[in-house]
């Protein structure tokens, strides 16, 4: 009876998370529809800083801007950061992991030495530094955060193939004669997918988080871009001011995470219950 | 044990040089060369004899892999260069900045570590029931949440609203101030714990030695206390060690958003000052403060589980 009721807990974080990054996907793609105002444009200075009323559902800002249109194309940013950053993630990890655990020797120690150095730096110091590089920007933000948090699908990919190395159907490929590469890509690859869809939606939201915090100390998207985290620092000048600033977009980027989290959790629970708990 | 504890230690140093390379190429070298763009004042960007004078003066003439190399007998004895902006030794910024950061982190530990692992060890006993359902989901929740929006709210509401503690400031070190940046800085890593911790209870409770421990007989109780807890502390030590790297990450924001004098301020002023050798410094420090973590981490697993130490 204890095991059914974990069990429905179990797909409740896959339903629940699904269901909230559906709806997150759905407002980014039709932010144009749904938003009253232009995040941007629309800025009127006879209507700054109004707390939240019928005609402004999340109130404006400093500028007259209104924060529920800003809040929703926020989503479209959050998203795209979250996305491409995490699939060159996916990539640069899927690459290093598979040749380092197929190649060996010294690639193999190359490459597990490198993942364990950035395993070693904060995520958030490496992208500060990267940003401190590049200088602030959306583009620079996909390159920071892109380049970070390679190391867990890195490491998952090769340990994934170093155990199928040895098992019985890469053997019988190889003695059919399929190249290395050949085999990586049409034996190895489809049995490192679960664990690697489980890392890459928990590193989308990681991204997100990452953004938010670039963008919150001025770092990473730069206003008039409706980004959450710049949302939240311009909110922070004006806490004393206007309150209700701060609760909208750090709601949104708190939903949106938790969402990405609960659908890593679930498709955990389904896909793989034996990778750790903690990323 | 000591053998162990020296090959710890050796094992530490090529880190520590890999990450002064990758540091030092991502700051000095890579494309853009904000080096030599602090290097020239605004008012004398188009004078190409002060650029040389400058480039000069700072050792940025010398090909690179001299100045690696320049860099690296620095900071063997302690000299982490002059600030660009300052014409301070960095090392003196960043140590006037270093306890501020510490204490923090400290206390931000402590605070989690003191709810987080008991939350969860009691959570793992209690599965399915109510309080593991709320717990994890208030897990989930301060993992999701942006560390800077919950500081933000609790600024407003306790600070602002309820005036109960000061908002923002380093306040002389009164006790007073460190609580909101603390807690704030707390809560995601005591949610990382709680969750690492039920997870490591609930695998450790499927296991055959507390199978053996049960049919012989211990108590509830004992069994906790003698096998269960034991052995979570070393699964959950891991996860402690390696995420305390996040919360010295974290660090950056919470100091922001509070005004706390620490190496995270210092470390996003400069480098909205582009100077360099700070932010350099800064960054170095933050890492090696997280690997001197996990070292002692490292050295208390061979305290607790005896089997590490003659691996």
């Amino acid at each position: 009876m204890r095991n059914a009721i974990r069990k429905l807990m179990d797909r409740t974080n896959l339903v629940v998370g699904g269901l909230i990054t559906l709806l997150i996907v759905a407002v980014a793609v039709f932010a144009p529809v749904l938003a009253p105002y232009h995040p941007i444009d629309d800025a009127d200075l006879m209507v700054s800083d109004e707390p939240p009323n019928e005609t402004f559902w999340f109130g404006t800002d400093n500028q007259g801007r209104d924060i529920l249109s800003r809040v929703i194309y926020g989503a479209r940013i959050s998203l795209a950061v979250g996305l491409i950053s995490q699939s060159f993630n996916t990539l640069i990890g899927i690459i290093l992991g598979m040749t380092a655990g197929f190649f060996g020797k010294w690639w193999d120690d190359l490459v597990m030495g490198l993942t364990n150095i950035m395993l070693s730096i904060p995520s958030l110091i490496f992208a500060l530094a990267v940003m401190a590089l590049l200088g602030p920007g959306l583009l620079n933000v996909f390159f920071a955060l892109g380049f970070t948090n390679w190391s867990y699908s890195c490491r998952i990919t090769r340990s994934q193939v170093l155990s199928a190395r040895s098992l019985d159907y890469v053997t019988a490929a190889r003695a059919l004669g399929y190249g290395r590469i050949r085999i990586m890509f049409t034996q190895i690859l489809p049995n490192v997918i679960g664990p690697i869809l489980v890392i890459a939606t928990l590193g989308v939201a990681y991204a997100i988080l990452l953004e938010a915090s670039l963008s919150f100390l001025g770092l990473g998207v730069q206003p008039p871009t409706p980004s959450w985290g710049g949302m939240l620092s311009t909110a922070r000048e004006q806490l004393f001011i206007s309150p209700w600033i701060s609760v909208f977009p750090g709601l949104a980027i708190f939903i949106t995470v938790l969402g990405l989290n609960l659908l890593g959790d679930g498709l955990r629970d389904i896909l793989d219950p034996h990778i750790s708990k903690q990323k | 044990m000591l053998a162990y504890a020296l090959r710890r230690l050796l094992q530490f140093i090529p880190t520590i040089l890999a990450i002064t390379i990758i540091i030092f190429l991502l700051l000095n070298v890579l494309p853009g060369n904000a080096a030599l763009m602090s290097a020239g004042d605004q008012d004398y960007s188009i004078d190409i004899h002060y650029i040389e004078r400058m480039k000069k003066e700072w050792g940025l003439d010398k090909p690179v892999w001299l100045r690696y190399l320049i860099y690296l007998k620095d900071l063997s004895t302690g000299n982490l260069g002059l600030s660009f902006l300052r014409k301070e030794p960095v090392y003196d910024l960043i140590r006037a900045r270093l306890w501020p950061t510490l204490k923090l982190a400290i206390l931000a530990m402590t605070i989690a570590v003191s709810m987080g692992i008991p939350l969860g060890f009691y959570s793992a006993l209690k599965q399915g029931r109510w309080l593991d359902t709320l717990t994890m989901m208030g897990a989930v929740s301060g993992v999701s949440m942006p560390q800077f929006w919950l500081g933000l709210l609790l600024m407003f509401f306790v600070s602002v609203k309820l005036q109960l503690l000061p908002p923002q400031g380093y306040g002389e070190g009164r006790f007073a101030h460190i609580i909101l940046p603390a807690f704030t800085l707390g809560v995601g890593y005591m949610a990382l714990l709680a969750r690492a911790t039920r997870a490591a209870v609930v695998e450790i409770l499927t296991t055959d030695y507390i199978r053996t421990a049960r049919s012989k007989g211990l108590s509830e109780l004992l069994v906790n206390v003698r096998h269960v807890w034991r052995n979570t502390l070393i699964l959950v030590l891991t996860t402690a060690g390696l995420q305390f790297g996040a919360l010295m990450g974290q660090t950056v924001i919470v100091e922001k958003l509070f005004s706390w004098p620490g190496l995270g301020s210092l470390l996003v002023d400069s480098i909205f000052q582009r100077d360099i050798p700070v932010t350099q410094g800064c960054i170095l420090t933050i890492i090696m403060v997280f690997l001197l973590v996990n070292l002692v981490v490292d050295l208390l697993y061979g305290c607790i589980d005896p089997r590490i130490s003659y691996r």
